[in-house]
């Protein structure tokens, strides 16, 4: 038997309902992994991105430049990669703060709605850029998958394409906001 | 529509298929009449078109230039096409254009479900826009007690300044500016809930295509439109 498809998921700025999504996916989990090694993901142990992935699924929007630096590796070390969702195929929630300044952004998450110890924070939490864009903005997207979130029906349907080696079409399988 | 007696019919080619039409007929009325299916936008039955969408437009055999199906009038010997790969890609580029102009966020809209513009996109296959966001800062006008406008989710097809003008008659709204600084307003851009005109019919509200007009108090994917008074309306009076 030729050797299993590498499978990774990326989690940038999104609310992990997609990641949700997948799990839905339940016993069907298990043909997949007939088939396919998850190596990289919110849900599995490994810290690292793997040196080559067939298949990346990629969840939320390119808000910070944590996320930034992130997907330019992601692209650099996957054959195909999908965009997974309304936010990472349209920036969707995360974008609606696109028509503010940064800063004002940051004023009222930090400032003006917190109750206790009022402040920007400098570190850990990573800088936002200067607009939340969807990923296709910053590197080649192979794959769009749009939809909040897409079913686990149509993961499934798209996965099971890549995994055997075809690019699935989900035209007018799902809509924007699904 | 009355039929008129003595009617002329025009015979013309629609994507191959022979047709037949009445004087006057554009090429939308007599596509949707022999089922063929020509994407629209800002067509609303019950009102007058206007062009404005042009997602509708059409290639006419012996011309170069595309027109829009709702306002061209069908003539002997035409031969229309509907759906060349030209007109797939500028419909396509269309949408994109509608959905990067304002902040359309359809997870969180209103109308999400019931939304012509995003059954548009799934129609035609958008699975995502290929043009950079261009987020613009767009006001919300929550003055009105019983409706609010939401310029963000707009895309101008002037669906409710058509039917305020023409089946109302109040003639409240009105578009202002131009270009990609059109606005929908009331009166002379006053706040809705100031405008001495609007009888708050709700009729704009019903028409629009989008989530930009909507009811106090919905969430998301609670505003669901209602169209059917329309036709039902027009039929009424002329009878």
């Amino acid at each position: 038997m030729s050797e299993k498809v590498k499978l990774a998921t990326v989690w940038l700025d999104g609310c992990s309902g997609c990641h949700m999504s997948f799990l839905d996916m339940d016993e069907r989990l298990l043909e997949l992994a007939e088939k396919a090694d998850l190596v990289y993901s919110p849900l599995v142990d490994p810290k690292t991105f793997p040196e080559m992935v067939d298949v990346v699924l990629i969840e939320g929007a390119v808000s910070s430049e944590e996320d930034y630096e992130k997907i330019k590796k992601v692209r650099a070390h996957s054959k195909v990669l999908v965009s997974l969702g309304d936010c990472a195929v349209t920036a969707n929630v995360p974008g609606m703060r696109n028509p503010f300044k940064v800063q004002d952004v940051y004023n009222r998450a930090y400032i003006e709605n917190a109750d206790y110890n009022q402040h920007i924070p400098v570190q850990v939490i990573p800088p936002l850029r200067k607009t939340s864009v969807p990923v296709h903005n910053v590197v080649k997207v192979d794959v769009f998958v749009p939809g909040c979130p897409p079913s686990a029906d149509l993961i499934f349907y798209v996965l099971s394409e890549l995994v055997d080696g075809r690019i699935p079409n989900v035209s007018g399988m799902t809509r924007f906001g699904a | 529509m009355k039929r008129q007696a003595n009617v002329r019919i025009k015979t013309l080619k629609i994507d191959g298929i022979d047709v037949g039409a009445r004087e006057g007929e554009t090429i939308l009325e007599l596509a949707r009449e022999n089922g063929i299916h020509i994407p629209t936008l800002c067509h609303l039955d019950g009102v007058s078109d206007w062009g404005g969408c042009r997602l509708c437009l059409i290639e006419i055999k012996g011309s170069n230039r595309l027109v829009p199906a709702c306002m061209a009038q069908a003539e002997e010997g035409m031969e229309v096409f509907t759906k060349t790969p030209r007109l797939v890609t500028y419909r396509k580029m269309i949408l994109d254009l509608l959905l990067s102009e304002r902040n359309h966020v359809c997870a969180v809209c209103v109308s999400n479900g019931h939304c012509d513009l995003q059954s548009m996109a799934q129609e035609l296959g958008n699975t995502h826009v290929g043009l950079p966001y261009l987020n613009p800062s767009l006001p919300v006008d929550a003055t009105h007690p019983y409706f609010i406008m939401d310029h963000n989710r707009c895309i101008l097809c002037q669906r409710c300044v058509r039917v305020c003008r023409e089946i109302e008659g109040a003639q409240t709204k009105g578009a202002m500016g131009r270009g990609i600084e059109v606005r929908i307003i009331h009166d002379l851009n006053e706040p809705w809930g100031q405008s001495l005109t609007c009888t708050s019919c709700g009729k704009c509200v019903q028409v629009c295509p989008t989530g930009a007009l909507l009811q106090r108090g919905k969430a998301v994917g609670e505003m669901v439109k209602r169209r059917d008074f329309l036709p039902y309306l027009q039929m009424m009076r002329e009878d």
